[in-house]
């Protein structure tokens, strides 16, 4: 369970939604993968992964790279601890551990769901799963921490949503944040 | 049977087989039979681009892709390595730089096998990331 947050709740939900779309469509690698921002909460968060020729992993099965799931789950972690955490400032990847479970089905769209089990000041353990439209039937699931650190700027989320609009503007498409 | 002597056209035939090694750009360096490949810098992988930092996704996946084709040449497998788990410290972090990785095989067995990979950029004694875990690799003389 996470502790009670030091923050306005409704105001703070409000505030990621806005600034969620950055650590997916936002970033150039969430971009050249096609990340997708589905929904973010307190302590948790949902991307999806639409299947692309890119990604494949085999080309004799077709289906995705495991390391694209790794992807996924990774920045849909992140993104649960960022929801979970007091101040809205970068974050470290200390480890992750995934277990894939079966392969996914070519064609289909991966849901990464993640969950925030427990923050402290500035650690966030986080649990995630992937799957293919059936949560009860996984592709893959993960294990997290995170740690904030400190980025050096004064506002980092409003610098990451100016990089963000860069990103979209170069690539001539609309950003969501 | 496990070959220990591979060529750089072995090399990339095996990454031709993974799409995802070309999104991410990986070019192997041969030296000897030392495999060591190269995820060269380009923007499209990095994760913050404030800090600037590559993104872990990238990083983890590029590590996988090195313990694969790893495994997929010195196993002489016809069919790709499967990952069944795997775990990945973030030691540094990841500069808008080269990365290099280079996996370990810390067992064969006759179904599963246990990597471990280094990535680095500057120095190899100062590593960005590292993985280790289980790939299903059946040898060829027991498909089970």
């Amino acid at each position: 369970m996470t502790d009670s947050p030091k923050f306005d709740i409704a105001e703070r939900r409000e505030k990621l939604w806005t600034i969620a779309p950055m650590f997916t469509e936002g970033t150039p690698h969430g971009a050249a993968l096609g990340l997708k921002f589905v929904a973010v909460d307190i302590g948790r968060a949902t991307i999806s992964l639409p299947y692309n020729a890119k990604l494949i992993g085999d080309s004799e099965t077709r289906v995705m790279f495991g390391g694209a799931v790794t992807a996924l789950l990774d920045q849909a972690c992140g993104l649960a601890a960022l929801a979970a955490l007091e101040k809205l400032d970068a974050l470290a990847t200390l480890d992750l551990r995934i277990d894939y479970m079966r392969a996914a089905t070519p064609g289909e769209t991966i849901i990464a769901e993640a969950h925030c089990y427990k923050a402290t000041r500035d650690v966030a353990f986080v649990r995630a799963i992937a799957h293919d439209g059936d949560s009860e039937d996984p592709v893959a699931s993960a294990q997290a921490i995170f740690m904030q650190i400190k980025s050096g700027s004064e506002d980092h989320m409003a610098d990451r949503k100016k990089a963000a609009e860069n990103i979209a503007d170069a690539r001539g498409g609309t950003a969501r944040a | 049977m496990t070959v220990s002597k591979f060529t750089e056209a072995q090399v990339k035939s095996v990454l031709g087989r993974m799409p995802y090694a070309k999104l991410i750009g990986v070019k192997p360096l041969l030296m000897g039979h030392e495999l060591t490949l190269i995820m060269p810098y380009a923007q499209e992988v990095i994760g913050n681009p404030v800090l600037p930092a590559l993104h872990g996704g990238a990083v983890s996946a590029f590590m996988e892709l090195t313990a694969i084709t790893q495994l997929a040449l010195q196993g002489g497998h016809t069919k790709l390595p499967k990952p069944v788990g795997v775990n990945i410290d973030y030691l540094r972090r990841g500069k808008p730089m080269d990365t290099y990785a280079r996996a370990l095989v810390a067992r064969e067995g006759k179904r599963v096998a246990n990597v471990r990979v280094r990535a680095w950029q500057e120095s190899f004694n100062e590593p960005i990331s590292m993985l280790h875990g289980h790939f299903m690799a059946p040898r060829q003389s027991n498909n089970g």
